[in-house]
């Protein structure tokens, strides 16, 4: 995936090089990919190029660093809070 | 399936940590991307029940979400599904999302692990024709920070 985004298209035994997996478990994980839309396949011959698709990657991106600013901000504050309340149950036991 | 995880540890006793989830008052200390204040939240603990949350962020946008809750064991587990009712992400209009808590006892207080899981629904499939079917599995962030020394 990360080798997509800078290299824009490979073959798909261009992909599977650099892991000690045989083909057809890297034909399988494209075909997850595929089916959610992140990567376009085309074949011509006997060789499969596969392109990442930017458009469902982006906007998968996006939320997630839009809920990662929002429940980390959020996570933060409520551990101070209740830390407080600790602070305070601790202090009324003693 | 996109889905993120918060992992904090929090000097406080799960019990403490559970009430602040799950109660108004705890819940408009907290809830929030940013300082703006919690304008109302009202909350219905049991299976089935419905919690509502609205808030106003510091460029006075205001915004509201609310869902129901799937799972309870106090005070260790909390799932409820989440959705914006107002204002929100206009892009996310009528998806509904998963949000599972989990708090661990640790020594020095609470471990909680935090998951809010994009679900694909009939509407967000509708407004997602082209293609995007909604299987992305293992697009999960982890992030694990020590909330104090």
């Amino acid at each position: 995936m990360a080798r997509l985004e800078h290299e824009d298209s490979a073959t798909v035994s261009e992909l599977a090089k650099p892991f000690a997996i045989k083909l057809p478990a890297v034909m399988k994980h494209l075909d997850v990919l595929h089916d959610a839309g992140l990567i376009s396949r085309s074949k011509a011959g006997r060789v499969v190029t596969v392109r990442i698709q930017p458009e469902p990657m982006r906007e998968a991106m996006d939320w997630l660093r839009r809920y990662e600013r929002f429940w980390s901000k959020s996570l933060d504050r409520l551990a101070a809070y209740a830390e407080r309340k600790e602070g305070a149950a601790a202090k009324k036991r003693r | 399936m996109t889905s993120l995880t918060l992992v904090r540890r929090i000097r406080a006793r799960p019990s403490i940590v559970f009430d602040a989830l799950t109660t108004p008052a705890g819940i408009a200390e907290w809830w929030g991307p940013d300082l703006g204040p919690v304008l109302l939240a009202e909350t219905d603990v049991r299976i089935g029940g419905r919690f509502r949350v609205r808030f106003r962020m510091l460029d006075g946008t205001e915004h509201e979400s609310a869902g129901e809750y799937l799972e309870i064991v106090e005070p260790k587990r909390l799932v409820m599904s989440w959705q914006w009712t107002n204002g929100g992400e206009p892009e996310e209009a009528g998806e509904m999302s998963r949000i599972e808590i989990d708090l661990k006892r640790i020594e020095t207080g609470t471990e909680i692990t935090f998951t809010h899981a994009r679900l694909r629904t009939q509407a967000s499939r509708a407004s997602h024709e082209r293609g995007w079917a909604g299987a992305l599995d293992k697009l999960v962030r982890h992030c694990s920070t020590e909330h104090f020394a």
